[in-house]
C-alpha cells in the first residue's frame, strides 16, 4: 500500500484540529457523568455554543470573546437542565434529549441573521523560532490556542479529579450521592456546578467548529458530533486521558480515512467510511474495564 | 445520531401537524427537505422556491415545509403527515426520498407528488431535476485551465448517477483544456456536514489540489480553501458569493422558483399530470453564477461560450468519442449521450483513477 502521497505530519496536525470540538465537549461530559448526571443534551448545548460563540465573536470582533461567550450561553442552557433535573427532578434521560431538541431550535432560531457571514479568524499561536522544527514544529507548535487551552483542560480535569478534595467530593456524589449527603455534601449545589461546566466546556466544542474548523454559522452543523462525545465519554470509561486518546484516534481515523481516499487508495470507501466508529470502538473495548459512576443517572431527593 | 434524526423527525411531524390548514378553497402545498433551510445550499434553493410560491399565489395557496428529514423510514412519516394534514401537492427534494415518495403516494392515490432527481414515477408522482452536469462542465472548463498543480479535488456526496454524472463531466471539459489534469475524489457520504466537508477540502488540499469542486451544500470547503489560500472552489447549489472573488470563482446555482410557480399554477387548473422534467442552462433551471476577475479574461470568454452552446442545445456535454474507465467505447465520435444513460450513469469515464463505491 502506498502511503507516499500523505504527509504524516500535515494528518497529524491536522487530526488534533478535527478532535478538539469532541474532547471538549467529551470531557464536559465526563466531569457531569462523573458527578452522577447523565446529560444527553451535549448535541443541543455544542449547537448552542456555536450559535452564541459566532455571534459574540462577529459584534465584539474578537474570537477569544466569542469562546467566551460560548461557555456562557451554553451553561446557561445546561443550567436550564440543572433545574429541571435537579430541583424539579424531571427524569434526566428524555430531559437532556429534550435539550438536544430545544437547543437544535433556539440555535436555528438566533442564528436567523448569521448565515452566510464571516467569523473573524482564530490566529495560531506564535512560537518563533520553535514553529519551523521539521514535523514537531507544526504538530506541536503550529495550532491555534483553543487546541492547546483543550490539552490542558484535559490535564486540569485529571488532575482536579485525582489529586484535590473538591475532585474528591464530586467523585462521591457521583458513586453514592446517598452515601454524601449523609457526610453532608450539598449533592444539588454541586451538581448543578458539574452541569454548567459541562454546559461551557460543550459550548467551546460548538463554539470551535462554527469559528475555527468550518469556521461559518450554518444550521444544524454539529451534525451529530455531540452523540460522537457522549459515546466517547462511555468508551473511555470515564478517565480523562483515556478520552483523550479517544478523542484524538476519532479524529485522527476520521482525517486518515479522507486522505486515503485523496490519496486514491484502493480499500473501498464504506470500509473507510466507518472505520473511525469501528477502530475507536474496539480499541477503547480492549483497553477499557471502567465502571460506571454508581449514581449515574439517578434522580437524587434529599428525603429518600 | 440515529437517536437525533428519529426525535427531530417524529418532533418536526408532530409541528407540522398543529396549523389546521385543509380548508378546500386553498391549495396546500408541503416541501419535504433533506437539510435545514439555512444551509445555503441546496436546501435553501428550494426554500427560496417555496417562497416564490407564496409570493406568485399569495393566499391561494397554503406552503408547509418540514427540514432536516432523514432519508428513510422518517421520511415517509413525514410524508404521510402532510398528505394526512390536507396537502394537495407534496414537493420531496432529495434523490434519498425516491422510494418513500413512491410508497407514500400509493397510500394517497389523491395527494400529487413530485420528486426531486429520481427516476421512478407513478401516476400521481412526477420527476424533475437539473441538468447539473451542464454547469460541472463549465466548472471543468474553468478549473482545467486554473489549476497549476494539476491535481483537482472532487468532494462527492454519495455514489449515485447524478453526482458521478458531475464528476465525469467535470472531468472530460478539464481534460478538454488541460491533459495533464488529474482528479482526486473524497466520498463524504453526507449531503450536509460542514465539519466533514472541511475536513475532506483540507485533505485535498494537503494532497496538492489547488481546485476544489463540491457535490455537497455547506460552504465549509470554500472556507477552507479561503484558510488554505491560493485554492479555488465553485459555489454549489448556491451562488456562495461571500466567498468571491476568490476562493469562489463561479458557481453552479439551482432556480427552482419558475418550475414551483407552473407546477403549482397547473394543479389550480387542474391540468397536473405525472411528467418528467429535467432542465438545464437552457431553461433557466441551472445558473451559472458570475464568473470572477479572479479568472484570466480569455478564460472567462471561452467559459462564457461553452455557456452559450450549452444553453443554445448546440452542444451537448456527453458528445463523443467518449470511454468508459475499462477503455471500452462509450460513446462514438459526434454521438450524444441519451437521458436514459445519463440517468442511471454508475462508471467513470476513462482517465479517472479509482472505483466508485458499489
Amino acid at each position: 500500500m502506498d502511503f507516499g502521497s500523505i504527509n504524516p505530519t500535515l494528518l497529524i496536525a491536522s487530526l488534533m484540529v478535527a478532535a478538539t470540538p469532541i474532547l471538549l465537549a467529551a470531557l464536559g461530559e465526563l466531569v457531569v457523568e462523573r458527578a452522577g448526571v447523565l446529560n444527553l443534551g451535549v448535541e443541543g448545548m455544542m449547537i448552542t455554543g456555536a450559535i452564541c460563540g459566532f455571534i459574540a465573536a462577529v459584534t465584539t470582533g474578537s474570537p477569544m470573546l466569542g469562546f467566551l461567550g460560548a461557555a456562557v450561553g451554553s451553561a446557561l442552557l445546561s443550567l436550564l437542565f440543572a433545574v429541571l433535573t435537579q430541583i424539579l427532578l424531571s427524569n434526566q434521560v428524555a430531559t437532556g434529549l429534550a435539550l438536544t431538541l430545544f437547543g437544535l431550535g433556539l440555535s436555528s432560531l438566533l442564528g436567523q441573521g448569521y448565515v452566510g457571514m464571516r467569523a473573524p479568524s482564530l490566529p495560531k499561536v506564535d512560537f518563533g523560532v520553535l514553529g519551523e522544527i521539521p514535523f514537531f514544529g507544526r504538530v506541536i507548535f503550529g495550532h491555534d490556542p483553543m487546541v492547546y487551552i483543550s490539552l490542558l483542560l484535559v490535564a486540569c480535569v485529571w488532575a482536579f479529579l485525582k489529586f484535590s478534595s473538591a475532585g474528591l467530593i464530586l467523585r462521591a456524589v457521583g458513586e453514592n450521592h446517598t452515601a454524601a449527603h449523609a457526610l453532608g455534601y450539598n449533592v444539588v449545589v454541586i451538581r448543578i456546578a458539574a452541569i454548567a461546566f459541562g454546559g461551557a466546556c460543550a459550548g467551546l466544542g460548538g463554539a470551535y467548529l462554527s469559528l475555527v474548523r468550518v469556521p461559518q454559522w450554518t444550521e444544524g452543523m454539529t451534525a451529530g458530533a455531540g452523540w460522537i462525545a457522549l459515546a466517547i465519554v462511555v468508551f473511555a470509561s470515564w478517565r480523562p486521558w483515556r478520552l483523550l486518546l479517544g478523542a484524538y484516534l476519532f479524529g485522527g481515523v476520521t482525517v486518515l480515512q479522507l486522505n486515503l481516499q485523496a490519496g486514491g487508495i484502493a480499500i473501498p470507501v464504506e470500509y473507510l467510511s466507518m472505520s473511525p466508529y469501528v477502530i475507536t470502538i474496539l480499541v477503547l473495548v480492549l483497553m477499557s474495564a471502567g465502571r460506571a459512576p454508581g449514581s449515574l443517572g439517578k434522580t437524587f431527593h434529599a428525603s429518600t | 445520531m440515529k437517536l437525533k434524526h428519529i426525535l427531530t423527525g417524529t418532533a418536526l411531524a408532530a409541528m407540522v401537524a398543529i396549523p389546521a390548514f385543509a380548508q378546500d378553497d386553498t391549495t396546500t402545498v408541503g416541501f419535504v427537505y433533506v437539510g435545514p433551510v439555512g444551509d445555503g445550499g441546496w436546501t435553501y434553493e428550494h426554500e427560496q422556491g417555496r417562497l416564490a410560491v407564496e409570493e406568485e399565489f399569495g393566499d391561494s395557496v397554503e406552503t408547509v415545509y418540514v427540514e432536516n428529514v432523514p432519508e428513510g423510514p422518517d421520511a415517509v412519516r413525514v410524508m404521510q403527515q402532510m398528505a394526512l394534514n390536507g396537502a394537495d401537492l407534496i414537493f420531496t427534494t432529495s434523490f434519498g426520498y425516491m422510494d418513500q415518495t413512491i410508497e407514500v403516494a400509493e397510500q394517497f392515490p389523491d395527494v400529487m407528488f413530485e420528486h426531486a432527481t429520481g427516476y421512478k414515477r407513478a401516476d400521481n408522482v412526477a420527476t424533475y431535476s437539473s441538468r447539473f452536469y451542464e454547469g460541472r462542465a463549465v466548472q471543468g472548463h474553468i478549473a482545467g485551465q486554473m489549476t497549476e498543480s494539476n491535481v483537482i479535488g472532487y468532494i462527492g456526496s454519495f455514489p449515485i448517477p447524478e453526482v458521478i454524472r458531475g464528476i465525469n463531466s467535470a472531468y472530460l471539459h478539464a481534460k478538454e483544456v488541460n491533459p495533464d489534469v488529474e482528479f482526486r475524489i473524497i466520498w463524504v457520504y453526507t449531503w450536509f456536514d460542514p465539519a466533514k466537508e472541511a475536513e475532506a477540502a483540507r485533505a485535498l488540499i494537503d494532497q496538492g489540489a489547488d481546485v476544489v469542486l463540491q457535490h455537497t451544500d455547506s460552504t465549509a470547503p470554500q472556507a477552507a480553501a479561503a484558510e488554505a489560500g491560493g485554492v479555488f472552489t465553485f459555489g454549489q447549489a448556491s451562488d456562495m458569493l461571500e466567498f468571491a472573488p476568490e476562493p469562489r470563482i463561479s458557481s453552479i446555482i439551482d432556480n427552482w422558483s419558475p418550475y414551483y410557480i407552473e407546477r403549482v399554477q397547473m394543479l389550480m387548473d387542474g391540468e397536473w399530470e405525472s411528467t418528467d422534467t429535467w432542465g438545464g442552462i437552457g431553461s433557466g433551471m441551472v445558473g451559472i453564477g458570475e464568473i470572477t476577475e479572479a479568472v484570466p479574461e480569455e478564460v472567462r470568454a471561452s467559459a462564457e461560450e461553452l455557456i452559450a452552446s450549452i444553453g443554445s442545445g448546440e452542444y451537448h456535454p456527453f458528445t463523443g468519442p467518449i470511454n468508459r474507465q475499462d477503455g471500452s467505447e462509450w460513446l462514438a465520435e459526434g454521438e450524444t449521450a441519451d437521458d436514459g444513460t445519463l440517468l442511471g450513469m454508475d462508471f467513470y469515464v476513462e482517465g479517472i483513477t479509482g472505483e466508485i463505491p458499489q
